[in-house]
């Protein structure tokens, strides 16, 4: 997104060589990597910043309940041993020569190196934010393409009201009345966590607990999708080729989803790169709703116990993450601009 | 990659997206189908050998030294010796009855032989140094390192026998010798312990091995083959983090759970249920709200004294306690009779606790609030504000005070905003160790520990009670400690620096479906490691 201009410059010049598109974006590529470095810094020294300056004392958390029956004197040396009571600088420079060895450090409130913790949960919340991502597309796609088609109908009238709604409405209500209806009144399917209690880690228990967070973290995404490729549906169902292919004598279901819907398309693709932020708030509350073991819970857990280890390394996943989703964004859109398809 | 782009307009979109959709849809709701609400599959044919039940609180580590387990009980560790539920401590990893020096500064214990952890290693006395060693070094900075202040060394005497030496002499030790026993090799690194594998991948002698930990949501425990005491004959423990009181009790209403922690006003839902059994644990839990000795209002004897006689402690127990606890005035329980004074309580009387402030100089003011030489009889009551049961607790008691013209304000914080006042503002205080008086009353009444932490917040002296205090923890004669506990109660409700409230009765609900429950006196921390379950791996599956 930041640097969309060097995308417009790849866009007009449609007329040179595959190699030189292709040097041209991993430049773009290169560029947007060396970038990431000074944000990565940045971001993670505001993560020790703030955390600083949070009311939360560190020890209140490791200690937990035994803070009832510590001494001051062995709490002031808790604090020495642990580092505690170092300055921030101090803190933060010990966490950043710890990264370039490898070790990110130990998160307090997990008691585990926070490696430990990444790789124990990560993969829970990249299966949840894939499954709704891919529950978000699909419903973008059908439900804009109908509302597209359909145009004034009810159907999109129907699809249009709900689309705007849904936008007001944060994941977790959609998460807490989604527990209400499915879980409490219905029974269908389980409230919280990876399986059923005392059952062994299968994928059919994992599907059936995955299907309420990942159905709720997609329906909150794809409103957004659907109002877009409504709109760029509607646009492209005016473009000349589309009228072209009519005046042919083609099917209506042959021009609509052969010709009008490829080209309102490759808008969507890159605008899902854009939406990564959105995903990753989404996951943390819906992980926290769920009880889902995954690595987004685990930042309300690690806020409230000042873990700076854990915190700044969440916080620098997730700005990768966007970082990515918008580099994502800004290479699709070279690669797939329809111009440099069809000149191919 | 340019391949895929000229081919886009040719594949149709929709057709192959459309039965994808179809399918993720029908596997959803299939899914949903497939689950009824009552229990699943698993559960219909339930297995006697094995339990699930749901907690409230989920341990922040599983290492004794971080406080796991602190009070015994620990599924996963043993001890040196173990609480018996009622008031006695038998050998668990000690072979016998420890030896007290006839100065009581020393004792020394004899190790069980042939018992091995989990990972296959054998006990020895090494194993029990390095434990009690990492607990003293401030390099490891253990969480339970201030309650073993009296502890000075531990020594290992031979392969089966150490000896702890202590600073003083103290009548208690046995009761901070159930700290669970690790290995030695797990402590070979002298650093701090937030780093330590035991956090995550407990290695003990207990009855049952940790099989998964999956934080905020389960843990499951397999019967230890091995174990020193037999074999367990319940296989499979399983312990689901449910921290939300009515989720749970949900939950527990489709037959979920095999047991769980209620607090007793949810619990009283399922007298009538026909799957689950009720049962309420007397525990020497308490809460009470600290007097700042230091605070012109709550420092004044008059206004302490009052206060512990307008209170409406039955009401209490009646009230937010469901009915299941009973009313405090010291810190000593009732469910240890061997320590109480019967005498040393404080009637619930309101026209003598008006007479006495009258007596005193608090005259009241136009708006019902006394005061004493400009001083308005006002002060703050702090509680933490996510422990529903003290806020309410807290307000019966501002409620109470406003009677007598006493106005108290009511603050709910975070633990961390908390601390810092302490010497100046009230706060509701709870705690509670069954297995000996020593803990629960010396570090709340004694004066060399006013103001350290939680240790007596208020600041409460009193010569007599300290002398009684000292005098009992150096006795190891137990009528002769009763005796001077007996006087520490007198002398206290003659003086009295905090207003004790209630102790609590913890319920639990459980499926009536195993010999071996017996009922336990709980401590303050208690959930599924306590309860009926204290005792599990004695249980044996019915019929």
């Amino acid at each position: 997104m930041v640097e969309r201009g060097e995308v417009d410059a790849a866009r007009v010049m449609p007329h040179s060589a595959h190699r030189s598109r292709y040097h041209a974006v991993l430049g773009l590529i290169g560029r947007r990597l060396l970038f990431a470095v000074p944000v990565f810094g940045v971001v993670s020294f505001g993560v020790f910043l703030l955390a600083a300056a949070s009311p939360f004392d560190p020890l209140d958390q490791y200690y937990g309940v035994r803070m009832n029956r510590a001494s001051e004197a062995d709490l002031a040396r808790a604090r020495e041993q642990l580092g505690t009571d170092d300055s921030v600088f101090v803190q933060f420079g010990r966490w950043v020569g710890g990264v370039f060895t490898g070790d990110l450090g130990v998160s307090r409130s997990f008691r585990q190196p926070v490696t430990e913790v990444l790789a124990e949960r990560l993969p829970w919340t990249v299966l949840l934010c894939a499954v709704g991502l891919v529950l978000a597309i699909a419903l973008a796609v059908t439900l804009g393409v109908l509302a597209a088609w359909r145009q004034g109908g009810w159907a999109d009238r129907l699809i249009t009201a709900t689309g705007h709604a849904l936008e007001g409405i944060p994941p977790f209500v959609l998460a807490l009345l989604s527990i209400a209806v499915f879980s409490l009144a219905l029974g269908w399917l389980p409230v919280a966590g990876l399986t059923d209690a005392g059952a062994g880690l299968s994928a059919g228990q994992v599907a059936r607990h995955l299907a309420l967070p990942a159905l709720v973290l997609g329906i909150s995404q794809a409103p957004w999708l659907v109002l877009h490729l409504r709109q760029s549906m509607l646009s492209s169902l005016a473009d000349e080729h589309v009228t072209g292919a009519r005046a042919r004598g083609l099917g209506e279901r042959l021009v609509v989803l052969r010709h009008a819907l490829p080209t309102a398309l490759l808008p969507l693709i890159t605008l899902i790169g854009v939406r990564v932020p959105e995903l990753v708030t989404g996951a943390v509350l819906v992980e926290e709703v769920f009880s889902w073991p995954g690595a987004a819970a685990a930042v309300v857990q690690a806020a409230l116990a000042v873990d700076f280890p854990l915190l700044a390394a969440l916080t620098l996943l997730a700005a990768g993450t966007t970082l990515l989703g918008s580099l994502f964004a800004d290479v699709t859109t070279a690669l797939l601009d329809p111009r440099v398809a069809t000149d191919g | 990659m340019f391949d895929t782009v000229t081919s886009l307009p040719s594949r149709p979109m929709l057709p192959a997206l459309a039965p994808a959709i179809t399918i993720l849809t029908v596997a959803v709701l299939a899914a949903g189908c497939t689950a009824p609400s009552e229990p699943n599959d698993e559960q219909q044919g339930r297995d006697a050998r094995s339990i699930v039940l749901a907690d409230s609180t989920e341990p922040e580590s599983l290492n004794p030294l971080l406080g796991y387990g602190a009070e015994g009980a620990s599924k996963l560790y043993d001890g040196l010796f173990a609480f018996d539920g009622k008031q006695e401590l038998r050998p668990a990893l000690a072979a016998k009855r420890p030896e007290p020096a006839p100065d009581g500064k020393s004792w020394t214990v004899k190790i069980r032989k042939n018992v091995t952890f989990h990972d296959g290693s054998d006990l020895g006395a090494d194993d029990v140094v390095a434990t009690y060693r990492a607990a003293l070094d401030p390099a490891y900075a253990s969480t339970v390192k201030s309650e073993f202040s009296m502890l000075t060394d531990v020594k290992r005497l031979d392969a089966e026998t150490v000896r702890f030496d202590l600073k003083y002499s103290y009548a208690a030790w046995p009761a901070k010798m159930v700290l669970g026993i690790v290995p030695s090799e797990a402590l070979a690194k002298r650093a701090p312990l937030d780093r330590s594998s035991l956090n995550t991948k407990p290695i003990g002698t207990g009855p049952y091995k940790l099989v998964n930990w999956r934080r905020g949501d389960q843990m499951s425990w397999a019967a230890n083959r091995d174990y020193w005491g037999g074999a367990p004959k319940v296989n499979k423990i399983t312990v689901v983090f449910a921290p939300d009181d009515n989720t749970r009790a949900q939950r527990m209403q489709a037959g979920e759970f095999d047991g769980a922690v209620l607090p007793p006003t949810l619990a009283k839902t399922f007298d009538n249920s026909d799957t689950y059994r009720t049962v309420y644990h007397k525990s020497v839990d308490y809460r009470s709200i600290t007097l700042p000795s230091g605070h012109p209002v709550t420092g004044d004897p008059a206004i302490r004294k009052a206060l512990n006689l307008a209170v409406n402690r039955k009401g209490m127990v009646d009230g937010p306690l469901g009915g299941h606890g009973v009313p405090a005035s010291t810190p000593f329980s009732p469910a240890r009779p061997e320590f109480l004074e019967p005498e040393a309580t404080f009637d619930f009387d309101r026209s003598e606790a008006e007479r006495l402030l009258d007596s005193a100089g608090w005259k009241e003011g136009a708006d019902g609030i006394r005061s004493k030489g400009g001083q308005r009889a006002r002060f703050t009551v702090m509680y933490f504000a996510d422990d529903s049961l003290r806020k309410e607790l807290a307000q019966a008691f501002a409620s109470d005070a406003k009677e007598i013209g006493v106005q108290v304000e009511l603050a709910g914080l975070d633990s961390s905003a908390v601390k810092p006042r302490l010497a100046k503002d009230a706060v509701v205080l709870g705690g509670g160790n069954p297995i000996d008086p020593d803990p629960q009353v010396y570090d709340a009444l004694h004066s060399s520990r006013a103001g350290d932490g939680y240790a007596n917040p208020g600041r409460y002296r009193n010569p007599t009670v300290d002398a009684a205090l000292d005098k009992a923890r150096a006795t190891t004669d137990p009528a002769q400690r009763s005796a001077y506990y007996r006087e520490v109660q007198r002398s206290y409700v003659d003086d009295p620096g905090s207003v004790y409230l209630v102790f609590l009765e913890h319920a639990y609900l459980m499926r009536d479906e195993w010999n071996g429950y017996q009922p336990v006196i709980e401590p303050h921390t208690h959930g599924t490691t306590w309860g009926p379950w204290w005792n599990v791996e004695k249980w044996t599956p019915r019929g």
